[in-house]
């Protein structure tokens, strides 16, 4: 085998679901960062608690690179089956070590090891994934030390004969690395810069959680379903330390309801779901808005229709929160593509649905939800809230109109007056009416023109990365900014570069300007229609030229983008 | 759940303004309106610390006539909102106050999870056994046999039995009281406030539009006030009481204290009662959490 000169290669351990791939990821995760490589650690799981056929990617690299890579450099399969379910992944500069396939696929570049038989002579199969993890570990040159510590540390709470015997497991594993290296010519010669072992190692779902936090949530009611669960389980165990009340709910609609409850008596409220449950909270949404109740709702997309696939990634819900809830009202959409975006946007989410008292959304997906990435601790800052409640006095009228188009917000208890919220159409102080020659239009224009209007003013600019004569633009939104602009660098060519929008809506000023500058536009999508696109060609009357979609439940790897990238640009 | 203050002014609850009131004249709701404006008086409650939460139909319009806070929500989706206000602030006296086919038709999950979580609260559920604002459809309570725009032939659906369905959750107190004998509603209502926990009230009301058959007289007719010898305390005979489908209760029939409240089980008031709009995040539980990542 040629000798690997790469500052970035891609691990993948494959397996069923049960058989302990995670361990092996942790194990792996851990002594890398800690060695000041940065990590990026993308899942692909089936809907299932045991069995099927799932696999951890581990990208390591000197310089962050955040995106997922179709290409494995080293394969690590614990079942029979795993070879062929990822053959597609493999090729022959691919070094697969594990079990020996179990059908006729053929390994040109492979060392069989059996983990659980080498564990068993340890004295317990239960320490196969830590043999597995030291192999993987034994062909670079790591610090052993990193490793046996995390054994330690890990097992301490199991006993002294459990660490011990990791350990020992550890040791093993090391050594058959060590003469695969030898064996397949193996040199691996990591460099890094960075200063990663001080970096904060988090998945998606904790991001947005930090987000939150961070911009003031003190309440959610969320029901649980997959890949949104990990920001409501965050919020829920940190609950008590960080005076959030975490409440699951029943269903869907007592969620919302619930979160609009807390936030019209003064918390501030995030509910997190995907895409099936999101649809559920429309007609609250729409609650939200009339009875300018702030929100925020975290959709992590997944592939639909219905049930679709539960545990692969999708972004065929932008449409879905543009035009969720019935009736015209204001709302802002994030979608952030990075794990700092993940987190200052969340953050932002929570402000402006209490700044302009009205629902706003941030969509995730699958992809970066269940993706973990090392982040610089600078990029967690303090955010400044403010406060927008106001103490009420008698004859207080919660919606007053006023220049701003903005009501002062009073909340029940604090103050002498008395707050009143409407679902029907309400005067200044709350109550029914059907006057609809004054009151129905001065109330369309406080909740919708003006705050349309001043979200549009406050909307995210794109942010764009290439050259700057660069003449074709690639447009992205949400997970895929990291992939599209990676392919960009790639492709090698000065005539392209990378747009990427973490606000759909409503869109910043200059969209227009900016796409009209580029001489081809570009979409990347994981849907089938191209709803950004569509979004932007009814707001700029711009239409991109060509759209690169991709709806399988599968996300784009820099490989078919930098293909696809090349044959249209 | 009562204020520390307790209201001597028995108008307390009445408007200060003119608000035009949109209810059939003659009503059921109209006894009911006043009662729970004497009872929250009499309760020691203050319109500055009572929110009264609502749905949608006929019934639901009653937060709008009284001098208090409200959240008129959406059709069925009163109790998680009234859940939501309690958790966030809990020295708010969080009142419900719907109709029938608000809390036992569109909210009936609702109804379920509400009593199990058991916030404390009261639900008073307007009980006419039609749908009024829709004009005369079969609600969850409506009657065998009765003959409606939409079942032409006769309600066939068994009606729906609040009391049992709460007594069979262990709500911590159940009763029924009747637009017609309003002392005796408000008596429950300020009852309803001060018990702990998940309070139920079905209400009797006549709609004197769209059902003829459930009227003051039928009403008066087809109800016995519990005497002194039912023990509310003893769940197997509330259930007895609950399940009689010949001669409808009116009175307190289930009252324990044997579940934990919800808001004082989440933790976040353990040692600290301050509304959640009181407080502010703070910024080094959130770096120390950043740092158990690193």
């Amino acid at each position: 085998m040629a000798k690997q000169k790469s500052n970035d290669f891609t691990i993948v351990i494959a397996g069923q679901a049960g058989q302990g791939i995670e361990s092996i990821a942790s194990v792996l995760t851990h002594v890398f960062k800690k060695q000041d490589f940065n990590i990026y650690v993308a899942k692909d799981v089936m809907s299932r608690v045991r069995g099927g056929m799932n696999s951890i990617t581990v990208r390591v690299s000197g310089e962050r690179s955040d995106a997922f890579r179709s290409h494995i450099d080293y394969f690590v399969p614990l079942d029979p089956r795993a070879h062929s379910h990822y053959k597609n992944r493999l090729n022959e500069k691919t070094l697969i070590i594990g079990v020996a396939a179990g059908d006729d696929f053929k390994a040109e570049n492979m060392s069989t090891v059996n983990f659980v038989q080498l564990a068993h002579e340890i004295g317990n199969r239960i320490y196969a994934n830590t043999v597995a993890a030291g192999t993987i570990l034994g062909l670079f040159d790591l610090d052993a030390d990193i490793a046996r510590r995390y054994m330690q540390t890990f097992f301490r709470r199991k006993g002294e004969q459990v660490v011990s015997e990791n350990i020992a497991a550890i040791e093993k594993g090391l050594k058959i690395g060590k003469h695969i290296a030898f064996e397949k010519d193996v040199h691996l010669a990591l460099e890094t810069k960075e200063d990663v072992s001080e970096y904060v190692f988090l998945s998606g779902a904790e991001a947005v959680a930090f987000g939150a936090l961070a911009g003031g949530v003190n309440f959610s009611s969320s029901y649980p379903m997959s890949p949104s669960t990990g920001v409501f389980t965050f919020l829920a165990a940190h609950g008590k330390e960080c005076d959030v009340l975490a409440e699951q709910a029943t269903d869907e609609i007592g969620a919302i309801n619930m979160s609009l409850g807390a936030s019209f008596a003064g918390a501030r409220a995030l509910v997190s779901t995907s895409g099936g449950g999101f649809a559920l909270m429309t007609e609250s949404v729409s609650l939200s808005a009339m009875t300018e109740t702030p929100i925020t709702v975290h959709i992590a997309q997944r592939p639909g229709p219905a049930t679709g696939l539960p545990t692969r990634t999708g972004q065929e819900d932008l449409n879905l929160a543009l035009y969720a809830g019935h009736g015209e009202f204001a709302r802002a959409i994030f979608t952030p593509g990075t794990p700092e975006e993940m987190y200052d946007i969340t953050a932002h989410a929570v402000e402006l649905a209490d700044k302009y008292q009205i629902p706003t959304f941030v969509l995730s997906d699958q992809l970066m939800m269940d993706s973990f990435y090392c982040v610089p601790r600078e990029a967690f800052t303090r955010k400044e809230h403010h406060t927008y409640i106001e103490k009420t006095t008698k004859g207080y009228q919660r919606y007053e109109i006023t220049d701003t188009g903005l009501s002062p917000r009073g909340v029940p208890g604090y103050g002498e007056g008395l707050v009143h919220a409407d679902s029907d159409e309400h005067d200044e102080d709350g109550r029914i009416t059907e006057d609809m020659t004054v009151m129905r239009p001065a109330m369309m224009e406080k909740r919708f023109f003006k705050r349309r209007d001043l979200l549009t003013e406050e909307s995210l600019p794109p942010t764009r990365s290439g050259p700057q004569s660069a003449k074709t633009l690639i447009v992205s939104w949400g997970s895929n900014k990291n992939v599209v602009e990676e392919a960009v660098r790639r492709s090698g060519k000065k005539s392209i570069a990378a747009l990427h929008f973490s606000q759909i809506f409503p869109l910043h000023p200059d969209t227009a300007q900016i796409l009209l500058r580029a001489e081809k536009v570009i979409i990347v999508e994981n849907n089938a229609t191209g709803q950004f696109a569509e979004l932007i060609a009814r707001e700029t009357e711009i239409v991109c030229q060509s759209r690169i979609l991709k709806w399988n439940g599968e996300p784009f790897s820099v490989e078919e983008l930098i293909t696809k990238i090349k044959s249209l640009a | 759940m009562i204020g520390a203050t307790q209201t001597k002014n028995n108008k307390a609850f009445e408007l200060d303004k003119d608000v035009e009131n949109q209810w059939c004249p003659g009503c059921g709701n109209f006894p009911i309106l006043l009662t729970l404006k004497k009872a929250l008086a009499e309760a020691g409650c203050s319109p500055e610390n009572t929110v009264l939460v609502s749905g949608i139909g006929q019934a639901a319009k009653l937060p709008q006539y009284v001098q208090s806070h409200y959240f008129n929500g959406l059709h069925g989706r009163a109790l998680p909102v009234a859940t939501g206000i309690k958790a966030a602030n809990p020295r708010m006296n969080v009142l419900v106050t719907s109709g029938d086919g608000d809390v036992y038709g569109e909210g009936g999950g609702h109804l379920i999870h509400t009593i199990r979580r058991n916030p404390n609260i009261a639900v008073l559920v307007h009980d006419n056994m039609i749908y009024g604002l829709t004009k005369g459809q079969a609600s969850p309570t409506s009657p065998k046999e009765l003959v409606t725009p939409t079942q032409p032939r006769g309600v066939y659906n068994e009606p729906f039995n609040p009391l049992t369905l709460a007594i069979s959750l262990d709500a911590p107190f159940v009763a029924r009281a009747s637009a017609g004998e309003p002392e005796m509603t408000k008596e429950i209502i300020k009852q309803a406030i001060a018990h702990p926990g998940f309070a139920l009230v079905d209400i009797f009301q006549p709609c004197i539009v769209f059902n003829k058959k459930n009227t003051y007289q039928w009403f008066k007719e087809h109800t016995k006030v519990l005497d002194e010898s039912h023990d509310p305390t003893d769940r197997a005979q509330a259930f007895a009481v609950a399940m009689a489908d010949d001669e409808f209760a009116l009175g307190v029939i289930s009252a324990h204290h044997r579940r934990a409240v919800y808001e004082e089980s989440v933790g976040i008031y353990d040692d600290d009662r301050r509304a959640l709009y009181e407080r502010e995040n703070d910024w080094s539980m959130i770096e120390a959490l950043l740092r158990t990542r690193v």
